[in-house]
């Protein structure tokens, strides 16, 4: 009777955290609907037709729940490396360059390692090798950054996005140059395709969505273990808390703060490298630009949890997806959404407004996501 | 600024000279490449030197602008608009039309600062996000009427970018015309007045950009108005206490610092080149920072720090004139993409500090809670 009824409450109040938690950025998407309805009448279009087609278009059909997956999965990895680097005190605007480079060097291995090595490989080598590459890669790009802000003092968001537009460079570059698809049809900055061995099986015959798509919902489950579970994830929550007070509990700050930029860089070559061997099986110019800035959105809507990073993910991909039918009913630009999400973004960001609008009291401390310049 | 970060700035910008100078000698004579290479310089720091300068007030106030990139690209774009419209459908003259445009450019960049003032004095979110949500803001928004009101079902326009009513016209120095006479006959004499010439004829957005870099100068460290300011970014406690009213001021420069990005946003489509493109603004709003944290919050440090990137994007321009005269063993430079990340590199270099480490305003970025 008496463990029962512990039960019950305990349930009821993981239920009331998740409402609570829920609330201001389900409130900030509701607010965001309305004032993206009223400029879709501003500018002359039908807001019920286009959100029915968003709908439609996104959850409508067995394909279009594919094809809003095969649109989450790189949004997965990309949030969370943007929630992790927030928990770690990091404001990581560069997840784009770092999702561009894993994917770069992911294809590279994909396409040019059995031309170096002379033979075939295996699919259960060639394929973790192409990922593993995209992800250390990523980290790499990224833990420059971690080194400049840990050592010298640089500004992570400065030197973030100086990084993606030396990747955006660096790739330009490699996919004109040395990296080009040589088949003489090709006139397109890209890769060649990768080979069949470094390629993700399907899921389901027919359907675009890959094994990709799992391994971002695991990998999603990983970073909750890591960071609530392990003692490394505490050192990062911690040095993002407070860096002083992690100083004097002997938590080498400098260290964990390189070590957070590398995992959040990982995640972000993931990204890439994913999507090249899931989905594209090469990588083509272009193709990276505006993931930093949604994985930014996506990781300020999940509140930087795991969980909250998959549904905004989610939510994000449903919106990219449901796009493509809105234009066809209403002949409204697919460029609407990004507008919508900047709006999400934000009155997540600013839930100050949302609690004005809604007369709802704010409640525990708030939470530091980013420092001045002093850092 | 001290004399180190001076000379660092002076030895790059030599050496960037040099480079070209040692490519195009055989092209054209020295003296017609370090000119022209000077009014590149000059041009295109106009955008940098303004979006420094917008850093500059906030910060001088306490706030943490990272959204001056949104607030260029956002006033270039409807500055570009406002051009469009008041010359095809209101029917207005060019240089009418053109006026409107450079106002309401400077106009965006003021809601958009009102917008950031909004979030981070009044509902005190943090700084960087608000800065973020602007310029996430400003990318879905001018791509989004971009193609709306110009392909969009119903549009006034009807499906095609209308024409423009022009750029802005290049203010003529008659430094040439003045020394005609002293050169007399002396061909060369006159070249290189012509030459010299150049340096000086620019652009209204360049001219203002210039001056305002010294009013700035003059407001900030010369006037009970910059005082306040200063007093507000440095120690609002102290500050409220003697009188001054902290949410106030942070809000007028907040508000100021959005015209200076406004106006770097007409140089993009009013002034450089007419017509818009999603993302024009390509990250010189970010590099501004850097500019502006390389300049320690100094108007003319500020300056002399977009002059270096402005020098490094001249590089890449001019290098791509002299393309076929760059020697082989030097092809390197012929590649636009590995000599465009000069400003970028520089960046990232300047922010280590190694040339002198730069102080903040002591309140940069926290919010005043009374």
């Amino acid at each position: 009777m008496q463990s029962e009824k512990q039960s019950n409450s305990l349930i009821k109040r993981i239920l009331q955290s998740i409402s609570e938690a829920a609330l201001i950025p389900f409130l900030a998407i509701l607010t965001a609907v309305v004032i993206g309805g009223i400029i879709i009448l501003l500018v002359g279009g039908d807001p019920i037709r286009a959100y029915t087609g968003l709908i439609q278009g996104s959850m409508g059909s067995r394909k279009a729940w594919s094809e809003t997956a095969v649109w989450a999965t790189p949004y997965i990895f990309a949030g969370l490396a943007v929630a992790l680097a927030f928990k770690g005190g990091l404001f990581n605007i560069g997840a784009e360059g770092q999702l561009a480079v894993g994917a770069v060097f992911s294809a590279l291995i994909g396409y040019a390692l059995p031309e170096w090595l002379g033979f075939d490989l295996p699919v259960y080598i060639h394929l973790p090798l192409a990922i593993f590459t995209g992800m250390l890669t990523g980290g790499i790009w990224a833990s420059i950054v971690g080194f400049l802000k840990a050592y010298t003092g640089g500004h992570e968001v400065i030197n973030t996005i100086m990084m993606n537009y030396i990747a955006l460079n660096t790739t330009s570059y490699l996919l004109n140059g040395v990296m080009k698809d040589k088949s003489p049809t090709n006139v397109i900055a890209r890769t060649p395709l990768i080979a069949e061995s470094a390629r993700m099986p399907e899921i389901f015959e027919g359907l675009r969505v890959h094994w990709g798509f799992v391994l971002a919902l695991f990998v999603a489950l990983f970073i909750w273990w890591l960071l609530n579970k392990t003692t490394l994830g505490f050192e990062i929550r911690t040095v993002g808390l407070n860096p002083d007070a992690a100083k004097y509990a002997g938590i080498n700050v400098k260290r964990t703060i390189v070590i957070t930029m590398l995992f959040s860089g990982m995640l972000a070559g993931l990204a890439g490298s994913i999507e090249v061997t899931g989905l594209n099986y090469r990588h083509e110019l272009g193709f990276s630009i505006g993931y930093g800035l949604d994985a930014i959105a996506i990781a300020l809507l999940g509140k930087s949890h795991p969980l909250g990073v998959v549904l905004a993910s989610f939510l994000f991909a449903a919106m990219r997806n449901g796009a493509t039918r809105m234009q066809f009913l209403t002949q409204l630009p697919v460029d609407l959404i990004s507008m919508l999400q900047a709006l999400i973004l934000l009155f997540v960001a600013a839930d100050a407004i949302i609690r004005y609008i809604y007369r709802i009291k704010a409640k525990g401390e708030r939470v530091v996501l980013t420092r001045g310049w002093g850092g | 600024m001290d004399w180190k970060r001076f000379s660092f700035i002076g030895v790059i910008i030599v050496v960037l000279f040099s480079l070209v100078v040692m490519v195009g000698q055989v092209k054209q004579p020295p003296l017609l490449i370090i000119t022209s290479m000077l009014a590149t310089t000059i041009a295109v720091a106009t955008p940098l030197t303004l979006g420094a300068l917008s850093g500059v007030f906030c910060e001088r106030s306490g706030v943490v602008n990272i959204g001056i990139e949104g607030m260029m690209l956002s006033a270039a774009f409807f500055g570009w608009l406002g051009g469009i419209y008041m010359y095809n459908l209101y029917g207005f003259a060019p240089g009418v039309s053109i006026a409107v445009g450079v106002f309401v450019a400077i106009l965006t960049g003021a809601i958009m600062a009102l917008l950031l003032a909004v979030l981070s004095i009044t509902f005190k979110v943090d700084q960087i996000i608000g800065g973020t949500v602007i310029n996430i803001l400003a990318v879905g928004l001018t791509g989004f009427l971009n193609r709306q009101l110009f392909f969009g079902k119903g549009s006034v326009f009807g499906g095609t970018v209308p024409a423009s009513p022009g750029v802005l016209p290049t203010i003529h120095v008659p430094i040439t015309e003045l020394f005609t006479s002293i050169c007399g006959t002396s061909a060369t004499c006159l070249e290189s007045v012509k030459a010299i010439n150049r340096v000086f004829d620019q652009k209204p957005v360049a001219i203002s950009a210039i001056l305002l870099v010294f009013i700035s100068h003059y407001i900030l460290f010369n006037t009970r108005w910059g005082l306040r300011t200063r007093a507000v970014g440095e120690h609002p406690k102290a500050a409220d206490t003697v009188g001054i009213n902290v949410v106030k001021m942070r809000y007028a420069n907040v508000l100021i610092g959005g015209m200076f990005a406004g106006l770097a946003g007409a140089y993009f489509t009013i002034e450089s080149v007419p017509s818009f493109e999603p993302l024009l603004t390509n990250g010189r709003g970010f590099i501004s920072l850097a500019a502006m944290i390389f300049g320690n919050w100094t108007p003319i440090g500020a300056w002399a720090a977009a002059l270096v990137f402005g020098a490094s994007q001249a590089l890449l321009i001019n290098m791509q004139i002299f393309r076929d005269v760059i020697p082989p063993q030097w092809s390197f430079l012929q590649e636009s993409y590995i000599v465009g990340l000069t400003p970028y590199i520089l960046t990232m270099f300047i922010l280590t500090g190694i040339i002198g480490k730069t102080t903040p305003p002591a309140a940069d970025g926290v919010p005043y809670e009374k």
